[in-house]
């Protein structure tokens, strides 16, 4: 036996790689790359953002500098006819997209994830009911829900996570109750149970951990959906007023009628931010796919 | 005058008319009347004293597997009563289930299927010592201990390693380790050695049968391999599609059957030796479907010597000489 000692990976290493990211795949890695710059931009927004992007701005012939060109008096990406700053609100829209994003897709893994787990461990009466509330929740048509729960609650971006958290779990919950079916079935389990470990012990050591990719997977396809409903909805005029995100610009630009001023600047950045984020959410989606079911070897 | 009859000893497992049926089909088909039931195990009534070791015999399908479930309570009996020194295994919860957990223990057939992957040895070792309760300072003692009684050698060295790193015979130790560590009084071993290459089976085969005897255990051994029951217990019970056929002494089964279906068993065993009474029973080829058995009888649609009665009326288990025979021929 090798008697050398390595060096124990530390806590951060030791995250990176209980996460198994997908780093053999060009596509996972550009889309981890554009997230990594999201995230980053999303931090130190305050420092990015040379305006606040709600903040009013004036030339300095004390002009209102509405509708102003990209570069013109140092707007990097121009202004909006109430004159903010474009390239303020993309840098903060980054944030709020990706605060929806992610609680959206933590809340659909977890609730998801432990209907699964119940579901499937547990079967009989505990599976049926919760498979028919799937069932209820498959036949929601899922913008007009949002609308809906937007028009009762107060506008705010807590909406569309609260009502894809109501919703999205269907599919998660589904493919992770077939998954703990076979794995409740392995001799493991039942070693475990003639051990004396209880029904939570079980479900928490032997069965969560090899759901958790799965968790992972169903958790990032969220993520886009998550920003595009938000999109969806701020477009559509249900949004927060208060809060400045992609699908609010292009709300704005659009009742601006920005389109008919050529006012390209102001709504290509935030719809191309959109598609971006989104996009790299699949890739992400695809490299984790690749690790977990290697046999469809695209 | 009343005779002076010492009173028989308390058995260890009593097993009284047991019955797990299984519902085939939808809830839906059941309304349509078309739902039918599989009767894996169907009134099974047997008693183990303690210290004994019994083989379940029978071919796949049979029953035994599930038998062997039943009495570790993974499944529940749909009708019938098993007890357990005296407390009946329907009735443990809580406490007096974890118990139960601790005193009977099962050795798994495939041991790759039967430990975690993801876990090491030890915390696939230390799994019943928490549950138990021991003192984590205890427990890398007793998983040595557990582990040298299985005769692993030098233990020390599998602790933190995984089971892929392990071979069958390694790993098959281990789950008896992990059965014995509790030193349980009563242990089921489903064909501990029918995944594992001919030439480790002995080894472990060996073990078992030392460790029986060392630790005084009760056990059930469970195989479709009567040579290997015949190697490691005293008694045998020969089931067929959930239900006994024959339950008697080793022995006197393997030299002279009395039920068809044992000795169509018995001669299916190739003899290497020229005295063995070796006149090989035509049975057909397969068993039936398990949701159609025949009528009276489950065995006389395979049987060469079944007659009338056999289709009207299912023989009862009744004591035939040193064992007993559910056959109307006896």
């Amino acid at each position: 036996m090798l008697d050398t000692t390595l060096p124990r990976p530390g806590f951060v290493a030791r995250f990176f790689r209980s996460l198994r990211l997908p780093l053999n795949d060009p596509f996972a890695v550009a889309g981890l790359a554009i997230y990594a710059i999201f995230i980053l931009t999303a931090i130190f927004a305050d420092a990015i953002a040379p305006y606040d992007p709600t903040e009013i701005l004036y030339t300095p012939n004390y002009d209102l500098a509405a509708d102003l060109r990209p570069g013109e008096d140092g707007f990097i990406l121009g202004t909006t006819s109430l004159g903010r700053d474009i390239f303020s609100q993309i840098v903060y829209g980054t944030r709020s997209a990706l605060l929806i994003g992610l609680t959206a897709a933590f809340m659909v893994a977890l609730i998801g994830s432990i209907v699964g787990l119940v579901s499937g461990y547990f079967g009989g009466w505990v599976d049926a009911l919760l498979m028919r509330l799937a069932d209820v929740a498959f036949g929601i048509p899922f913008l007009p829900f949002v609308i809906v729960l937007a028009a009762f609650l107060e506008p705010s971006i807590w909406n569309v996570v609260i009502a894809m958290a109501l919703v999205l779990w269907r599919d998660t919950g589904r493919v992770i109750r077939s998954q703990v079916l076979t794995l409740r079935s392995r001799s493991y389990v039942d070693a475990a149970r003639v051990s004396g470990s209880s029904d939570f012990k079980i479900i928490l050591r032997h069965i969560a951990p090899n759901i958790l990719p799965l968790s992972f997977l169903y958790g990032s396809i969220a993520i886009g959906w998550a920003i595009l409903t938000e999109a969806s909805i701020s477009f559509l005029g249900f949004g927060d007023p208060q809060s400045i995100s992609w699908g609010y610009m292009l709300q704005d630009a659009f009742a601006s009628q920005a389109l008919a001023k050529q006012a390209y600047y102001w709504f290509v950045p935030p719809g191309v931010c959109i598609i971006l984020v989104v996009s790299a959410g699949f890739f992400i989606t695809r490299g984790y796919e690749n690790l977990l079911f290697p046999k469809l070897g695209r | 005058m009343r005779l002076a009859v010492s009173k028989p000893p308390k058995p260890l497992v009593s097993v009284k008319d047991a019955q797990l049926h299984y519902r085939v089909g939808s809830a839906f088909s059941a309304m349509r009347g078309h739902s039918s039931v599989v009767k894996a195990v169907d009134g099974v009534t047997f008693e183990i004293q303690k210290g004994e070791s019994v083989g379940l015999l029978g071919e796949s399908g049979c029953g035994k597997t599930s038998m062997g479930r039943l009495l570790l309570k993974l499944e529940e009996a749909t009708g019938g009563e098993i007890e357990f020194a005296g407390d009946a295994l329907s009735g443990l919860k809580g406490p007096a289930l974890k118990r139960y957990r601790a005193k009977a223990q099962l050795i798994f057939q495939n041991p790759f299927e039967a430990v975690n992957p993801r876990f090491t040895i030890r915390a696939t070792l230390a799994e019943p010592l928490e549950n138990a309760g021991i003192p984590a300072a205890e427990r890398e003692g007793r998983i040595i201990e557990a582990l040298e009684l299985v005769r692993l050698p030098q233990p020390q060295q599998y602790l933190d390693r995984y089971p892929h790193q392990l071979s069958g015979g390694q790993l098959q130790r281990v789950v008896m380790a992990r059965a014995l560590i509790l030193q349980p009084d009563f242990v089921v071993a489903d064909e501990p050695v029918s995944m594992l290459d001919v030439s480790v089976r002995a080894g472990v085969l060996n073990v078992f049968r030392d460790v029986r005897d060392r630790l005084n255990l009760t056990a059930i051994y469970i195989s479709h391999d009567l040579a290997l029951v015949r190697y490691v217990c005293e008694r045998t019970i020969v089931m067929y599609l959930g239900r006994i056929m024959e339950d008697g002494p080793t022995e006197d089964i393997v030299h002279e059957p009395l039920h068809p279906y044992t000795k169509a068993l018995v001669a299916a065993v190739p003899v290497p030796h020229p005295d063995q009474s070796h006149d090989p029973l035509p049975i057909g080829r397969g068993a039936p479907d398990p949701r159609n058995p025949p009528s009276g009888c489950v065995f006389r649609d395979r049987c060469p010597l079944a007659f009338d009665r056999c289709a009207k009326e299912a023989p009862a288990l009744r004591p035939a000489g040193s064992r007993k025979v559910a056959c109307h021929l006896f």
